[in-house]
């Protein structure tokens, strides 16, 4: 197995956590959280073919990871406003008691 | 020891963590593991040579993400260990369809014959080499994420406000 490989492996296998994560479990943090662990396992990605890859000097990598992580940053930040909003609405986080769209 | 073998280790503890995070009842347990996940990527990065990305994996995620997931957690009251069951009903098979996942992505991985050729050698890059690119061919990408968290930043804010009680829609103090 290459270095390759092996980076790929993770960062497979992060992407499969985090999805189990999102879809399993009820709270809507957790939910948040595994979407966070998916974006990670694509950025090592990136970064393993970047470092691994033919033309390291492109950069091509390390830019899409860099500008990944500013979006990330910012999904996040709406992602956790928007259930404080609901947990003010619901008086709960819990994903399955969130049914109603008109409140 | 060999880099091969630190890097073997980063990349356990990173995994263990993330799973950690994913099936710990207790939220700021998970919020803890979940840090150390961000941190061993972050090692990851600075072993695969790209220093500049290692250590704005820790500055925003380590950093920024964590402290939020910590505060909305607390904000939201489920700091405390939850008495009923914390997977969804049909829980078996959200982990089925994540084995299949990884099967599928992992047997790609390993027969694929489209992965590039191996360059061992570490790629001269440097933090200035980055700025250098940034400030030219990315520019606009640049400038655009600038928006776009603003943006962001603002919408969170006006989301996570009070919602207006009865009392002032009724006209009566603000």
């Amino acid at each position: 197995m290459t270095p390759l490989q092996g980076c790929l492996l993770v960062s497979a296998l992060l992407f499969a956590i985090g999805f189990a994560g999102a879809v399993t479990r009820r709270h809507a943090i957790l939910a948040l959280v595994g979407i966070e662990l998916m974006l990670n396992a694509a950025n090592l990605n990136f970064i393993a073919f970047w470092r691994y890859g033919a033309h390291p000097e492109a950069l091509t990598g390390v830019m899409f990871v860099i500008f990944s992580i500013a979006i990330a940053a910012a999904e996040a930040a709406v992602g956790l406003a928007l259930i404080i909003a609901i947990y003010r609405h619901y008086k709960t986080s819990n994903l399955d008691e969130v049914k109603d769209l008109k409140g | 020891m060999s880099p091969a073998f630190i890097i073997i280790i980063i990349a356990f503890v990173t995994l263990l963590a993330a799973a950690s995070a994913m099936s710990l009842r207790n939220l700021v347990h998970s919020a803890l593991a979940l840090t150390i996940t961000f941190a061993g990527l972050a090692a990851l990065y600075l072993n695969l040579d790209a220093q500049f990305v290692g250590f704005a994996q820790i500055l925003v995620y380590v950093g920024a993400v964590a402290i939020l997931i910590v505060f909305a957690i607390l904000l939201t009251r489920s700091g405390d260990t939850p008495n009923q069951a914390v997977l969804a009903p049909g829980w078996t098979y959200g982990i089925a369809i994540a084995a299949v996942v990884f099967t599928m992505l992992g047997w790609a991985v390993l027969n694929s014959s489209a992965l590039p050729k191996e360059n061992s050698s570490a790629p001269a890059v440097t933090v200035k080499n980055i700025g250098d690119a940034l400030m030219s061919k990315y520019v606009l990408p640049l400038e655009i994420i600038g928006l776009l968290l603003t943006a962001a930043m603002i919408g969170a804010v006006i989301i996570a406000l009070k919602e207006p009680s009865k009392t002032d829609n009724a006209g009566g103090k603000s």
